[in-house]
């Protein structure tokens, strides 16, 4: 078996909405390996964009335990440190939103590289140029943004995500901008990294085609797997 | 590869007017900023080269006698007063005296001067010591007188050209009758000086017909004097009154504090108003790239890295106008310099303002300073953003 990259236990993030309690992750046991593709399914309200951020260390449980690569991130009530979950983040994850969230003043090569302004190039980055090879971007690296299509701008936010070599991608519905077309292109894109390059993918959608791309598909309803 | 740096500058030209319009209010602000501190340097500097002109510390006049011919002739001639020309002898036995030059005013009434006639003033110098003093004084045609009863006389510039003579021609002293010779035409000097006709004082003891009498002497003392006890010991000499240089120069320096104060509280107002319109230019921008900002922190920016980023921001509009505003106060000093010659109650001679390369540097580093003060809330505002709340503040809302 392959190593565990993700491991939750009774993970749970309750929102207080006046007198209102809101169950957003309900008791959530989890576990993600090393070259796994998982989609997260389920309705609007259902809990995924919140467990997703719980799981990427961008959000804080409300209870329950969460363990990354081997690092106790949330246990018994206790967190890391700031500082040390930006270098979790930077390290372990990437991650891809709907909304693309390029810097529109820096060009496509720049935003793919932007990681490496705040930190020194890793040992194991990727070469810029195979990567926007890899995803069709190469004839764009000079461009700007706002001369790219929907469809490429999202790929060069998976060549950011992907840049510094994390351990896990997390798409939290990627294509949601986009026509079914690009939509599906963006996928196969994920599905290929996935087997080709090994990468670890959880992905977030509404899509049941798209979502059949993944290895394993979760269901989620009220804050629970089902 | 992309650089803090990088991306600050090109955050910049993003918002193209609004980062002009912050610049050019840091500009103006760095203008009177540059402006006062060279105000400060200038005027004082051109305070004491005026007074230094003078050559002498001290200047004994008998007691009730203006102290310059032009004043006297400002006066229209009246309050002539004497001192026996032997108190130079008195003087001279003083250990702490190092040369003394002694003068000589008059004036007479000229019918031909001006359309209803005018006061003309005449200086009675000694030709061996007053040159010595007044080096600064050039010549423009001639030179100096040849001895101390020589019917001769020197013109300063603005008197050779009222006079219109030159070298050679005579000039006649209305009232006395008595024509002299003009043997030497003075440069301008920017002093009193340019308007007074020199003649020797022995000559003009004798057409004035007031023999063995002057109306003041200028005391050169010997370096490290105490020239304040010195001066209390002149004021036993009786029917004289003593004038120090070093008074006249602390009066108008008073004077002109006030004056001071003003312009330094229109540079803080000046300055306030730019660091409140650096603050919102950066502020606004924190708060439009809060997204951007989220993101760059999930992908590993520290927050020492974001506090960096706008506080560069906020360094590199400073610092360019900075530079505009300095180079704006050296284009514009000029006129500067006549708008608070127009203020002020006393302005010397030399030029107000003078601007060197370490003021320049100075006030620029100041700036700067002050803006990165400005940059310290927005940049702490930037540096707190936490991803998640940057990420869920949008992506509900397309
Ligand atoms: N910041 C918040 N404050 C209060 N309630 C929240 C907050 N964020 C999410 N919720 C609530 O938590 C629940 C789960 O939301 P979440 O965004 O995780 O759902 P989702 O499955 O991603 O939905 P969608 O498919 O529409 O994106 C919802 O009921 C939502 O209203
Ligand atoms: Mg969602």
């Amino acid at each position: 078996m392959s190593q565990v990259l993700i491991q939750t236990h009774g993970l749970s993030k309750v929102y207080d909405r006046g007198s209102e309690q809101i169950v957003a992750v309900d008791k959530v046991d989890f576990e993600l390996r090393a070259g796994d593709f998982v989609s997260f399914v389920g309705p609007s309200g259902s809990g995924k964009t919140t467990l997703l951020h719980l799981l990427g260390c961008l959000d804080t449980p409300s209870s329950g335990d969460l363990n990354v690569a081997g690092t106790p991130i949330f246990q018994n009530g206790k967190s890391l440190s700031e500082r040390q979950l930006t270098g979790i983040r930077r390290d372990l994850f990437g991650y891809v939103f709907q909304k693309f969230y390029l810097i529109p003043t820096l060009t496509v090569k720049e935003n793919i590289l932007l990681p490496f302004a705040f930190h020194k190039r890793a040992e194991n980055a990727l070469d810029v140029l195979e990567l926007a090879q890899r995803l069709g971007l190469s004839h764009r690296l000079t461009h700007l943004p706002k001369e790219l299509s929907g469809g490429e701008m999202q790929r060069v936010a998976i060549a950011r995500a992907m840049i510094n070599q994390p351990k896990i991608i997390l798409a939290d519905e990627p294509t949601g901008n986009l026509d079914s077309k690009r939509s599906t292109e963006i996928a196969d894109i994920l599905a290929d990294l996935n087997k080709s390059a090994g990468l670890t993918i959880i992905l977030v959608t509404h899509n049941p085609q798209l979502a059949a791309k993944a290895g394993r598909i979760i269901e989620l309803r009220d804050g629970r797997i089902v | 590869m992309p650089t803090i740096t990088g991306i600050a500058y090109k955050n910049l030209r993003r918002k193209r007017v609004r980062s002009i319009l912050t610049v050019f209010g840091i500009a103006l602000s760095t203008w009177v900023l540059v402006s006062l501190f060279g105000f400060n340097e200038g005027y004082q500097s051109s305070l004491n080269k005026d007074i230094d002109n003078l050559g002498f510390q001290v200047l004994l006049t008998a007691k009730g006698c203006p102290y310059e011919a032009a004043t006297l002739m400002l006066q229209g001639g009246k309050g002539l007063r004497y001192m026996p020309e032997n108190t130079l002898d008195s003087l001279r036995a003083n250990p702490e005296v190092e040369e003394l030059t002694p003068m000589l005013m008059q004036t007479v009434f000229d019918v031909n001067k001006g359309e209803d006639g005018g006061v003309v003033g005449y200086l009675g110098i000694d030709p061996v010591t007053y040159p010595k003093m007044k080096t600064y004084l050039t010549f423009r045609q001639g030179g100096w007188f040849q001895d101390a009863n020589a019917l001769e006389a020197v013109l300063g510039y603005e008197a050779g050209e009222l006079e219109q003579r030159e070298v050679g021609d005579k000039i006649l002293i209305p009232e006395k009758n008595v024509e002299v010779m003009v043997v030497g035409i003075l440069n301008r000097s920017g002093t009193q000086d340019d308007g007074t006709i020199f003649m020797p004082f022995k000559t003009m003891q004798n057409i004035f017909g007031v023999q063995d009498q002057l109306t003041s002497i200028g005391i050169k003392l010997k370096k490290d004097t105490d020239i304040a006890a010195y001066e209390e010991k002149l004021y036993e000499l009786e029917d004289v009154q003593v004038v120090s240089m070093a008074q006249v120069k602390n009066t108008i320096s008073s004077l002109v504090s006030t004056a001071r104060v003003m312009v330094m509280s229109i540079a803080i107002i000046a300055i306030l108003i730019a660091m409140v319109g650096v603050m919102n230019t950066i502020l606004m921008s924190v708060l439009e790239r809060y997204q951007e900002i989220g993101i760059m922190k999930s992908l590993g920016a520290a927050t020492a890295h974001i506090f960096r980023l706008i506080w560069l921001e906020t360094a590199i509009l400073c610092f360019i106008g900075g530079i505009i505003g300095s180079g704006l106060s050296i284009a514009l000093s000029k006129a500067t310099d006549a708008l608070i010659r127009y203020v002020l109650p006393y302005s010397p001679t030399g030029s107000l303002i003078r601007i060197d390369a370490p003021l320049v540097l100075r006030s620029i580093g100041i700036i700067v300073l002050i803006g990165l003060v400005s940059g310290i809330y927005p940049a702490w505002r930037a540096a707190r953003i936490k991803p998640i709340e940057a990420i869920r503040s949008s992506e509900g809302e397309l």
